[in-house]
């Protein structure tokens, strides 16, 4: 699956996107969250404070315990500050 | 006729009374056009401001927008939305965003342009980098905003 990150996640992990084949044991959002920040240092700062992490599948929000399985595109991104 | 509905983001400015006739002119079935115009500030609690970068999430945030647009066209009767919110480097005094609602009456028009600005704020996938004498940084989130969006929740 894809995955994007956005503003200071995306400045963190040193990325925008990236492809990720996680396994089978991941199954919600929460749980991927926790499978990247083991993929190294970048991704555990980026990800070091979880609940404050938003996500969301194929373009719309998603809380933590949505589940992954069929989706296209995960985004990561902190609390939205537009407007 | 479906009402109309505009939704732009662009690194472009707007210019807010073309943006109005776009939606009203020639039509008289409008009674009320409200709009709210969001103008980057030169300071933020005491600190001289730059510029601000904001940062989108292409695609989402289209569809975000969408998505509560529709939600005020159910709950109000409008006849015409706009849309329009900016990317990129914004200077202090110039525009970031604008929301435009037209309807037969004021209430309905004050009250959804309310409504799609407090969700512009907190759930549309933008992100606002500041540039000050302090240094570059994420604006963080504000729990006001929260509480704005809220207030909007049906029980």
């Amino acid at each position: 699956m894809k995955v994007k990150y956005f503003a200071w996640v995306r400045e963190r992990v040193g990325k925008a996107e990236e492809t990720i084949e996680p396994p089978a044991t991941v199954r919600t959002v929460e749980e991927l969250i926790a499978w990247l920040s083991g993929l190294g240092e970048a991704y555990a700062y980026a990800f070091e404070k979880p609940k404050v992490i938003r996500a969301a599948i194929d373009h719309a929000h998603v809380k933590p315990d949505a589940a992954i399985a069929g989706a296209r595109e995960i985004a990561f991104f902190p609390p939205m500050t537009g407007g | 006729m479906a009402t109309p509905v505009t939704i732009r983001i662009q690194p472009d400015d707007f210019d807010v009374a073309r943006e109005i006739a776009a939606l009203s002119h020639g039509r008289t079935d409008i009674g009320a056009v409200v709009s709210f115009s969001g103008i980057c500030r030169g300071d933020e609690d005491e600190t001289k401001i730059a510029a601000l970068t904001l940062e989108h999430y292409p695609g989402m945030a289209e569809e975000e927008i969408g998505r509560h647009v529709d939600e005020a066209l159910s709950r109000w009767p409008l006849n015409g939305v706009t849309v329009i919110h900016r990317v990129g480097r914004i200077e202090p005094g110039q525009n970031i965003v604008l929301v435009v609602t037209a309807s037969q009456h004021r209430q309905a028009a004050f009250q959804a342009a309310e409504f799609l600005m407090d969700y512009l704020k907190t759930s549309a996938p933008f992100w606002k980098k500041e540039e000050s004498a302090a240094g570059n940084g994420w604006v963080e989130a504000h729990a006001r905003d929260d509480q704005a969006a809220a207030r909007w929740t049906k029980s």
